[in-house]
């Protein structure tokens, strides 16, 4: 009998294909969006750790500010780190291999006709070590250019594709804001990250000649710190805490003015804004639902209306109340569950396309599959419920007299 | 569904059937007080004026419909009170319908729809095929078993239909104007395939009819006027 129910509601389907597969439309939408963004997202999350472990899960941001992540860039009332306190963390902490000062600025590059906005660094070579860039063409800073502060710098690989094209940018002017720097060195390229922003796009130099041309102070930014190798990276960032509370004269009962995270809370961090997309989506895909279960609702109605002699002829004939409610029930859930596979299949290849465009790697999700599969039955038993049990109640004397 | 104490009962057996619509002003009395006994293997025809209560008092004895009061015995059983769900249960197991506008499924074969009952029954469906193509065979109709309906003439439309009252091996066969949408011809051979079924297999027939014609083949004729039986005879034709 469940299996003749079936057979039957196929038939009714197909029998309106166009019709069926409007109506399910909503469904296909709302669960292909989910499953094509899970999917990405956890394509893009998997990148993202991948990316961390290469770049060295073992390096640590500290960032002045209590909560910077948070809140964006420091307030004025928190003080900037400087040289000094970056070379006395470097001395003092013992699972600390070197610690790279970093100054930051956005700002235009120009040579000839050429010109770009871009990032500008001021470091030493501390950071190319810690960061793990290699240089391609040319050479890194010398310490006299260091120590005097002299406009040299290093150009990541977009910078250079943009100013210079074909040309050879080494010992190359090129005008940093007001300030005219020689090109001596080109770094290999790292390309883009997970989340698509270019990393090759900046220019460094030492860290004094961006204090003195370009930001005008003694401000260091923020300080990478690579950990020694085998120390746990708890340990190391509970260190930094310590001594760095001490150099800034940090009281007890006072909260820390700095932040330490490493690269695994940034992974996290950057997961979470996946995890935001998803659950956005998440929120489209169920009104996506609802109104795609109305859909289904609208459509089992209008069916019912439909096949009123059918219902009358079947009760006539001795079909049970539950047997017909069964009847329309069954169609409404197997029509939404077309629905939700036709979606899994567009979710999953959408999933794919994503995956290969954004370059990451593709992770279906079985568990999202198997949830969408039971949302898309759910969807069926509550808006076929209500057609079916109009077509359940049905007088057979009246049914069979519906012209 | 016999016993001892019943079984001198007629197969049908009505006593001060009425069955009402509405309330107060615009109360209709359908049936008013209806007394009629038919036993098994009678063919009765049942006629009368438009609103005399001919289809309500042929629902009620098909179990369509529930009396609003007086006692109904089928098989000696007392089914007048009995929820739509087992009325439904004794449409399927003893009761078979033909309608006049033959009420096939569309776009489903004759023999599908012969089975449908019989999906009802629990069936299985070799079984079902077996009794369907039976059916069909009885009302001549078994080459046609693979056509649907609108590939099928209103008269043997109308006998897939019979076969399909007949498939699930009822008791009572009811019969509503069964040939009301068919020629006089087509009529003829419907009614001859009724009395075939009635003489020859013993079928219990109750029809309602308004063509006098039609109803001469029936062995008894009853006449409705304004929800009561005004006559009760047998018809001249009676075998």
């Amino acid at each position: 009998m469940l299996w003749e129910t079936i057979r039957l509601a196929i038939q009714a389907i197909f029998r309106n294909a166009l019709r069926s597969f409007l109506t399910v439309l909503g469904i296909v939408i709302g669960v292909g969006a989910v499953i094509a963004m899970v999917t990405v997202g956890q394509g893009s999350t998997e990148q993202v750790t991948a990316d961390v472990e290469k770049l060295g899960s073992n390096l640590l941001m500290i960032l002045p500010g209590e909560d910077a992540m948070e809140g964006g860039p420091a307030g004025t009332a928190t003080p900037m780190f400087d040289l000094r306190i970056n070379d006395l963390l470097q001395e003092q902490l013992a699972l600390i291999d070197v610690s790279a000062p970093m100054s930051m600025s956005r700002g235009r590059v120009v040579f000839g006709n050429e010109n770009r906005r871009t990032d500008i660094v001021g470091t030493d070579n501390r950071y190319f070590t810690a960061a793990g860039w290699e240089i391609a063409r040319g050479r890194l800073f010398d310490t006299a250019e260091l120590k005097s502060g002299k406009p040299v710098c290093v150009i990541g690989e977009t910078v250079r594709k943009d100013l210079f094209g074909t040309a050879d940018p080494l010992g190359e002017v090129i005008r940093i804001r007001k300030l005219s720097c020689e090109v001596i060195g080109l770094l290999k390229s790292k390309g883009a990250s997970t989340f698509g922003n270019d990393q090759d796009d900046f220019v460094i130099m030492p860290l004094r000649t961006f204090q003195r041309r370009v930001s005008g102070n003694t401000d260091v930014n923020l300080m990478f710190a690579a950990v020694r190798d085998g120390v746990p990276t708890e340990r190391a960032v509970r260190e930094v805490e310590v001594v760095l509370r001490d150099l800034r004269r940090i009281g007890r009962g006072e909260d820390d003015d700095f932040t330490v995270m490493d690269m695994k809370q940034i992974a996290s961090m950057l997961s979470g804004i996946t995890g935001v997309l998803t659950g956005l989506l998440s929120a489209v895909a169920a009104v996506s639902l609802l109104v795609g279960g109305i859909g289904i609702m609208n459509i089992m109605l209008v069916s019912v209306t439909e096949r009123t002699r059918e219902i009358g002829i079947r009760l006539a004939i001795g079909a049970q109340a539950r047997q017909v409610l069964m009847q329309f029930l069954v169609e409404a859930i197997i029509l939404s569950l077309f629905g939700g596979l036709i979606g899994i299949a567009a979710g999953l290849s959408l999933g794919y396309l994503g995956a290969s465009l954004l370059a990451i790697p593709f992770r279906p999700d079985a568990g999202v599959v198997l949830i969408a599969f039971a949302f898309s039955a759910a969807v069926g038993v509550i808006f076929g419920y209500f057609p079916a049990r109009r077509a359940a109640r049905m007088n057979p004397i009246d049914a069979l007299r519906h012209e | 569904m016999t016993d001892a104490a019943t079984r001198r009962l007629p197969l049908i057996h009505l006593r001060g059937i009425s069955r009402v619509y509405g309330h107060g002003e615009a109360e209709v009395r359908a049936l008013d007080g209806i007394d009629l006994d038919i036993d098994e293997g009678d063919f009765v025809a049942i006629m009368g004026p438009s609103g005399s209560g001919k289809s309500t008092a042929m629902n009620v004895i098909g179990c369509l419909d529930a009396p609003t009061a007086g006692q109904y015995r089928f098989n000696g059983v007392e089914v007048a009170g009995l929820s739509r769900d087992l009325r439904a249960l004794l449409r399927r197991h003893y009761l078979g319908f033909v309608f006049q506008g033959y009420n096939l499924l569309a776009r489903t074969t004759a023999l599908h729809n012969v089975e449908l009952p019989l999906i009802y029954k629990g069936m299985g469906r070799a079984e079902r095929h077996a009794a369907a193509i039976e059916a069909l065979a009885k009302v001549g109709l078994e080459h046609r078993a693979h056509h649907d309906p609108s590939e099928l003439s209103g008269g043997q439309q109308q006998r897939v239909a019979i076969a399909r009252a007949l498939a699930g091996n009822p008791q009572v066969v009811l019969a509503d104007e069964p040939t009301g949408n068919l020629d006089t011809k087509l009529s003829r051979e419907i009614m001859e395939v009724l009395r075939d079924l009635n003489e020859t297999d013993g079928l219990t027939i109750v029809m309602v009819t308004h063509e006098a014609e039609m109803a001469r083949y029936a062995r008894r004729l009853i006449w409705m006027v304004d929800g009561r039986i005004e006559r009760d005879t047998p018809t001249e034709e009676a075998a």
